[in-house]
């Protein structure tokens, strides 16, 4: 019997100005992306713990994906600078825990739906490719 | 413990959610879960019956949390918040799941797997209900005052609009005198009604009006504060003449010995180092342009100050910055057309008879270099051949890929002054579609295209190249004839493509308002919002929200006039509810949170011995950055808490 092919589950952290707007948009154009995507508002980036994106993995979630406003484009003058900061900090933490591939970050702007769906596709794919993400049975 | 009872409504939205899922399924499978008291799927959840149908049931059955599943929170999250307020039910209880933009209009080749996801983003929702608390917000007085950035025919729409109804203005304006390009040119299409006639006594009207304070010669140099309540610091540049002092007699002007390349009129006249950017400046002061005033760069001359009859040239004034409190903004800053020179083909800056749309306008205005005659700039004769290119960087990936929306018609306008000014002169038009949407449009189109010795082909040209008698020679391929031709011109005139102004960028990010296409502003939405940026109290009027001609311009401008006047005349404005707490119980008075708010809104304070970080409440802009920094996790934002947000997450990772 063939198997199911695997449908990752993909949390995606959106802040309220640019981001989610920006996904927002590629609705509106009727973008087709992958279904796997589940997005939490946050109003800014900077917002994202590093503990929501660990307790995301742990709870079964198999990518992670932060996205923000562009660099200088932040809507709170410069919560995405802290975003990246906290960002390249965590990204060292997991890959001492062999996670590393597991979490990206993207800046998408509010007009930018087309590059939003392009990214989604790509991290999907790309999380597809790594396979489950077995926490729980490790 | 509270007894949480949730009501959930699923919108049907039309077809747009029910084409691809159903609701009564997704309705009845949310309804088994615990607390959900009652689970409803409706046609329209927007509509009044849908929104009673909320109020209803809070009322009926006691409901003390809403979830409608509909469409993006920034369509009808107020709305909805409105609807649970009527009930008598805090508006921070109700949650709205997005499942139209973000699940079926996006996974409708889906169906099955979007159905899936619907349900579990609204028991997402569900478990974080559990969470929710009450929230209120606090109300400030509205600073009854605008700031319009930008002096061209939008902020002065903009500007008497808003002066009219009774605000006070300040007016910004970058160069010496207000106008902005529709000054330069000579007449307006498709009318043909001269530019300066309409525009002038708008200018006047502006120059004296008791409620604009024009401050011409200035850029805004920083903005902070909040909706309602900005401070922004304009800085006068330094003009070297006391305008208080100065009549506007022009005779400086007249005796000043040094010519520079006049700006207004694209390169093609001169001006003086001291002058006024046209005869009709408003206000009519001159500045001393320090770049090329003898004495200010070479220690010599003085010649306006000997002959200034009130003693008005100051040549040590300095810059000045001067603060305004203002409650709403007007960004009405225009375009610049593009640096056609990067069309290398075309010959632009190469070839002295490639001249732009712009600086055709400023040769066939009467008020221009050549006094209104339209001449080869090689030799300074009529030209007997003009070819018109349109889309010169427009519609094209290379360059700009959107289209000007004015060019066609600027083109054909463009015909038409040859015409007048050369009658036997023969006109090629090379377009690309002549899109001639707008109110008369089509007849101007006809009225020019059946004038004698005028030919539209519509083709982009190949490369132009520059005849030994400086006249220029370019192939076409005409598609509309299957035939390549060949056009010899004594003068080409590019159709430019439009793009914001050069310093758009940095005053957009003093502004913290959206980039859109193009780098133009991002209105909050494409249709309904036209004139609302992501800001509220900062408004956008013209071209910078996108190409425009002048008749949309103007209404444009009227309706950002409008939304600032609706703003400001409520009186109050609400703060956001979002705002960061501390738990002073754990907080251990680190500093962190307040080394990293960008907006100083939180400070270390000593109570009873200890350190804890304070939050001022009116400061605090609800980012939320000093809760994702927070070791311990004792500061926390209001409906972004920990435990919300994580419960958010651990629900949709579980699926």
């Amino acid at each position: 019997m063939k198997e199911e092919e695997f449908e990752p589950k993909i949390i995606v952290f959106a802040c309220n100005w640019c981001s989610y707007a920006g996904i927002d948009l590629a609705g509106t154009s009727r973008i087709r992306y992958p279904h796997n995507i589940r997005v939490v508002r946050t109003m800014c980036s900077s917002r994202v713990t590093p503990e929501m994106i660990l307790d995301a993995l742990r709870s079964g979630a198999d990518g992670v994906l932060i996205t923000g406003c562009h660099p200088g484009d932040c809507h709170y003058i410069s919560g995405n600078y802290l975003t990246l900061r906290k960002y390249y900090l965590l990204k060292k933490f997991l890959k001492e825990m062999g996670l590393e591939n597991r979490v990206a970050l993207a800046w998408i702007s509010a007009s930018e739906g087309e590059k939003w769906a392009r990214i989604a596709k790509e991290f999907t794919e790309y999380i597809k490719k790594l396979g489950p993400l077995k926490i729980k049975e490790v | 413990m509270e007894d949480v009872r949730i009501g959930v409504y699923v919108c049907h939205c039309g077809k747009n959610i029910a084409g691809v899922i159903n609701p009564r399924k997704v309705a009845d499978t949310i309804s088994k879960l615990p607390h959900v008291i009652i689970a409803r799927d409706y046609l329209y959840m927007c509509s009044s019956p849908g929104q009673d149908l909320i109020v209803e049931d809070i009322r009926k059955h006691n409901l003390n949390r809403v979830i409608v599943a509909a469409c993006s929170p920034s369509m009808h999250l107020h709305t909805f918040q409105n609807a649970v307020k009527r009930a008598g039910l805090n508006p921070y209880l109700l949650e709205i799941v997005n499942i139209r933009e973000q699940a079926t209009w996006v996974h409708d080749d889906n169906p099955e797997k979007t159905e899936k996801k619907v349900i579990e983003l609204i028991k997402a929702a569900v478990e974080r209900a559990f969470h929710l608390y009450p929230l209120t917000t606090e109300t400030f007085p509205v600073e009854k005052k605008s700031l319009v950035i930008g002096g061209g025919i939008a902020g002065i729409k903009a500007a008497l609009d808003l002066a009219n109804a009774g605000y006070k203005v300040y007016l910004v304006e970058k160069r010496q005198s207000i106008g902005g390009k529709m000054a330069q040119f000579d007449k307006t299409f498709p009318t043909l009604d001269c530019a300066q006639c309409i525009l002038t006594p708008l200018m006047v009207e502006v120059g004296s009006h008791p409620n604009i304070t024009l401050l011409a010669y200035s850029e805004v140099e920083d903005v902070n504060g909040s909706p309602g309540n900005f401070t922004v610091r304009v800085k006068l540049k330094a003009r070297y003449v006391n305008w208080d002092k100065c009549t506007g007699c022009g005779t400086c002007v007249e005796k000043c010995p040094k010519k520079v390349v006049s700006d207004f009129d694209e390169g093609l006249g001169f001006r003086k180092a001291i002058y006024f950017e046209f005869p009709q400046a408003i206000p009519r002061k001159p500045v001393i342009d320090a770049e090329n005033c003898l004495y200010l760069t070479r220690g010599i001359c003085r010649v306006c100050e000997r002959f200034c009859p009130v003693g008005a040239i100051d040549f040590n004034q300095q810059p000045e910055l001067l603060e305004l409190k203002v409650g709403t903004i007007i960004v009405a800053v225009g375009f610049d057309i593009y640096d056609v020179s990067k069309l290398y083909e075309y010959g632009y800056g190469r070839y002295k008879n490639v001249i732009t749309g712009l600086q055709l306008e400023r040769l066939s205005s009467a008020n221009g270099p050549t006094k209104g005659r339209i001449v080869k700039i090689s030799d300074g004769k009529e030209p007997k051949t003009v070819a018109i290119i349109l889309c010169a960087g427009s519609r094209d990936e290379k360059h700009v890929n959107y289209c000007c929306r004015v060019g066609c018609i600027l083109g054909l306008k463009h015909v038409y002054y040859v015409k007048k000014a050369v009658p036997d002169a023969k006109v090629v038009v090379c377009y690309t579609d002549i899109r001639a949407f707008g109110k008369g449009f089509e007849e101007f189109y006809r009225k020019i295209r059946s004038l004698d010795n005028v030919y539209l082909i519509r083709g982009r040209p190949m490369e132009i190249f520059e005849n030994k008698d400086g006249s220029l020679s370019f192939d076409v391929y005409d598609s509309n004839t299957d035939l390549m031709v060949h056009v010899d011109a004594d003068l080409v005139v590019l159709e430019t493509a439009v793009v914001p102004p050069k310093d758009w960028e940095e005053l957009r990010r003093k502004l913290k308002i959206s980039c859109g296409p193009g780098g133009f502003a991002l209105e909050l939405h494409p249709k309904l919002k036209p004139v609302e940026t992501t800001v509220d109290g900062i408004y956008l009027a013209g071209f910078i929200q996108g190409p425009k001609d002048i008749p949309d311009v103007v209404a444009h401008s009227g309706a950002a006039a409008s939304a600032a006047i609706a703003f400001m005349s409520k009186g109050y404005v609400e703060s956001t509810p979002y705002i960061a707490f501390v738990d002073e119980d754990i907080c251990s008075g680190c500093g962190i949170c307040a080394s990293i708010c960008p907006f100083e809104a939180i400070s270390i304070e000593v109570e009873e011995g200890r350190r804890v970080a304070k939050v001022d409440s009116i400061k605090c802009k609800g980012c939320g950055a000093c809760v994702g920094s927070c070791p311990s996790g004792a500061i926390q934002q209001h409906y972004f808490t920990d435990i919300q947000v994580l419960t958010e997450v651990e629900a949709l990772a579980r699926g």
